[in-house]
């Protein structure tokens, strides 16, 4: 990238957040609250103690690890839509391992991790044969999956493994508290959670910037028929991207299952793949900004809590902030690409 | 060309954030000091009586104007605001669906932050959170509504919640009335029950529905036999698109089968407004709406009366008890006054007549109701049987409290899961 289109990039990301920004300000205004309290509030509401800044971090986990996921499979043109049920896929699986496998706490922990992985890079993986085998696209494939997926976890929550005597969708009895995954002293969130996201997504990083599987993988994205005329047989490495990617996914559910809710619940996979789209397109389809921008997206979705609890606001009124962002930097990302489009044209014009 | 760009573009995000803060600026004009849910009313009566109001937080699973279940709680939080100039902090639609990145050990933590003496969780789904919470925070009073943690005698008791009390009504006498009402307008015999998840606690309010209309089905020269009495399990209190079956869904079956009186067991209205939208298309049905006194003014012409919760004098009980430093945890079922049933100050349970009932069919209701106040009828008499045909109670026997409370399957007569 040339120091010109980078100071363009910065520049409509600064527009982009301002306008957004603006617009946050007015609504909020509108609803008859203090903007700069409102602001306040979200600030404080994610990272203003403690125990905020652990139930940020709670959200941050499940976050990053289904953007990581999607960065793979976006990388290799792949429109993994169906990353929420492979989440789902992770959960159940993992919601298996905690309430079947016998032994020691970290044995179930452990399992609970591995399962959780092949859960969701099997739902993947049948996304994935669905495209590169039965000509269906990945978008429709996975959305239909993903359905599957939420339907099973329901039927599961209510049926096999409901509580003694009822049927509810609040969840399954939670696991034992020795399957919990451990807690960094007495708060909410699980070091061992963190530590997963941290190896989720620096692993994502030096595999797309380090490896000629990364390589090959933006390679079939960028231009699957060119691709192919260099030996890279296209198929065999969306399969591979599916296959990470699903697995990614599912380990994002077993946090879900075994450090966030210690139990399975149908809406388990709390919409962090749908958030996790967001992410990355913030993010350019880029590892890198992924963690903090996850970051800033959990702490707006915690902080949000507040203004219910302390201005009476809907707290979906974070929800509208996060989508103004996002339309906003889209907008901006839209409005630099084709000012650097027409400025090469124009220089193109006049250098002949 | 480049530089005059920067500029632009600079001028652009000052302006840009310069017309946030100015917006911003302007509207920190002192209203925005009135951030809590207490409306003005009460605000006023908190600073008259009171330098040290009591704050109290209360969690919803549904929205705080579902004109339902969660609506029902927030008016009694309402009412302990206004009685006894108290402050309500208030997070509504807790439930993995709408909020799945907060849960409900956050929320009461926050609440207890922000200075909440005393905190309720009004539904059995919290049951978990809530739980947890009070034996992380022993030293705070909480409700669990709906739960039996601290009843003694009850299955789930735990003894070592000291600061965890439950608190109920007995709901089982509003679903007989109901229920009474459909099998006296019924024209097809047949009655549907809109339940949401199968636990103890819907289980008895079917089989009291159920009850209630069989005695009064009978009173009328009918068979029991022929009575038809059918419960379809939405899955959960209210919709959850993908989650739960589609309650409107589930009516437009009900009708469509034959059923012309609808008793909803659901949080939300949908029993109500398609039974009302039919009707207006000229159909002969009725519903019977569940929780909120103001119910029927979804669709009042087919509404034949609501069974509902009014939470206030037992919030207000509990508030005080903390304010005073007298709260113990017990386990409190409240059954309705039968003095004046939908007394707000006295009463935890009401029914209100609906328009759509008939005339002579008021006095047959009000005839049951008065058998309910002076105990002349109880339908929770044997002989009984399970739905499996097992006796469930003999001949001449009446229900306990526990058998009621903890009734694990539902009753010869009823058609539907007894459990999942």
């Amino acid at each position: 990238m040339s120091g010109a289109s980078q100071r363009s990039g910065i520049q409509a990301m600064v527009i982009a957040v301002a306008g957004a920004t603006m617009i946050a300000a007015l609504l909020l205004w509108a609803l008859g609250a203090n903007p700069l309290e409102a602001f306040k509030l979200l600030f404080e509401g994610s990272f203003g103690s403690m125990s905020k800044l652990s139930a940020t971090l709670l959200v941050w986990v499940p976050l990053v690890i289904a953007s990581a996921s999607l960065v793979i499979t976006y990388s290799t043109g792949l429109w993994n839509i169906g990353v929420e049920g492979q989440i789902i896929m992770g959960a159940i699986f993992a919601t298996w391992a905690a309430r079947t496998i016998p032994g020691p706490g970290w044995v179930v922990m452990l399992a609970g991790i591995i399962l959780g992985i092949v859960g969701g890079m099997l739902w993947a993986l049948l996304a994935g044969v669905l495209k590169t085998h039965g000509g269906v696209n990945e978008i429709f494939g996975g959305l239909g999956l993903y359905f599957v997926a939420l339907g099973l976890t329901t039927y599961l929550v209510i049926g096999p493994w409901s509580r003694e005597g009822v049927a509810s969708t609040s969840g399954t009895d939670l696991f034992d508290a020795d399957v919990w995954f451990p807690r960094i002293g007495s708060l909410d969130v699980s070091w061992l959670s963190l530590l997963l996201a941290i190896i989720a997504i620096g692993g994502v990083y030096f595999v797309m910037r380090g490896t000629m599987f990364g390589l090959k993988l933006k390679s079939v994205g960028n231009n699957m028929a060119s691709s192919a005329r260099l030996g890279i047989p296209s198929n065999r490495y969306m399969l591979g991207a599916f296959a990470v990617a699903g697995g990614l996914a599912g380990l994002a559910g077993t946090t879900q299952a075994m450090a966030f809710h210690h139990k399975l619940v149908p809406s388990v996979s709390g919409g962090f793949g749908f958030l996790g789209i967001l992410v990355v397109l913030l993010a350019g389809f880029r590892a890198a900004p992924v963690a903090p921008l996850a970051l800033f997206f959990a702490a707006l979705s915690v902080g949000a809590s507040q203004l219910e609890l302390r201005l009476d606001l809907d707290s979906s009124v974070g929800g509208v902030i996060q989508g103004t962002l996002v339309l906003f930097v889209m907008l901006a990302t839209g409005w630099q690409r084709r000012r650097a489009e027409n400025r090469a044209a124009a220089e193109a014009g006049g250098s002949n | 060309m480049k530089v005059s760009n920067g500029r632009t573009w600079r001028r652009w995000a000052v302006l840009l954030v310069a017309f946030a803060l100015i917006g911003a600026a302007c509207s920190d004009d002192g209203d925005s000091g009135d951030t809590t849910a207490a409306p003005d009313d009460s605000t006023e009566t908190t600073a008259a009586v009171s330098e040290d109001p009591l704050k109290f937080g209360m969690i919803l699973v549904g929205p705080r104007d579902d004109r339902g279940y969660s609506q029902a709680h927030f008016e009694g939080g309402e009412y302990v605001e206004a009685k006894l100039g108290a402050e309500m902090i208030v997070v509504d639609s807790l439930n993995p669906a709408d909020k799945p990145e907060t849960t409900v050990e956050q929320v009461v933590a926050d609440m207890i932050d922000q200075g909440a003496q005393l905190v309720i969780a009004t539904s059995d789904d919290m049951k978990d959170g809530i739980e947890l919470s009070a034996a992380a925070n022993t030293d705070v009073p909480m409700i669990w509504v709906s739960g039996d943690s601290a009843w003694v005698d009850g299955e789930a008791y735990r003894d070592d919640l000291t600061n965890l009390g439950n608190v109920f009504g007995r709901m089982e006498f509003g679903k007989m009335i109901a229920g009474c009402a459909a099998a006296l307008t019924t024209e097809t015999g047949q009655i549907g029950y809109l339940g949401p998840l199968i636990n103890d606690e819907t289980r008895r309010l079917v089989a009291s529905a159920y009850l209630g209309a069989r005695h009064c089905w009978e009173q009328e020269g009918n068979s029991a036999d022929d009575l038809e009495f059918t419960v379809t399990w939405i899955g959960f209190w209210f919709q959850i698109p993908g989650v739960t079956l589609d309650p409107t869904q589930v009516v437009n079956e009900f009708y469509d089968g034959g059923v012309d009186v609808i008793l909803s067991g659901i949080d939300t209205t949908e029993a109500i407004v398609r039974g009302g939208q039919r009707a207006e298309a000229g159909e002969s049905v009725w519903a019977i709406p569940y929780d909120f006194e103001g119910a029927c003014a979804e669709a009042e012409s087919i509404c034949l009366g609501v069974p509902y919760f009014n939470w206030g004098p037992s919030y207000l009980g509990i508030a005080e008890s903390v304010a005073d430093g007298s709260f113990t945890a017990e386990f409190q079922w409240l059954g309705p006054d039968w003095a004046d049933i939908n007394d707000k100050d006295t009463s935890t349970i009401g029914w209100i007549t609906g328009d759509a009932v008939a005339a002579d069919d008021v006095e047959k209701l009000d005839a049951f109701i008065a058998g309910l106040a002076d105990g002349s009828i109880n339908p929770w008499t044997g002989p009984l049987n399970f739905q499996d045909g097992s006796p469930f109670l003999a001949d001449g026997e009446v229900a306990s409290d526990l058998q009621i409370w903890y009734l694990d399957q539902l009753l010869e007569g009823i058609d539907g899961a007894s459990s999942s």
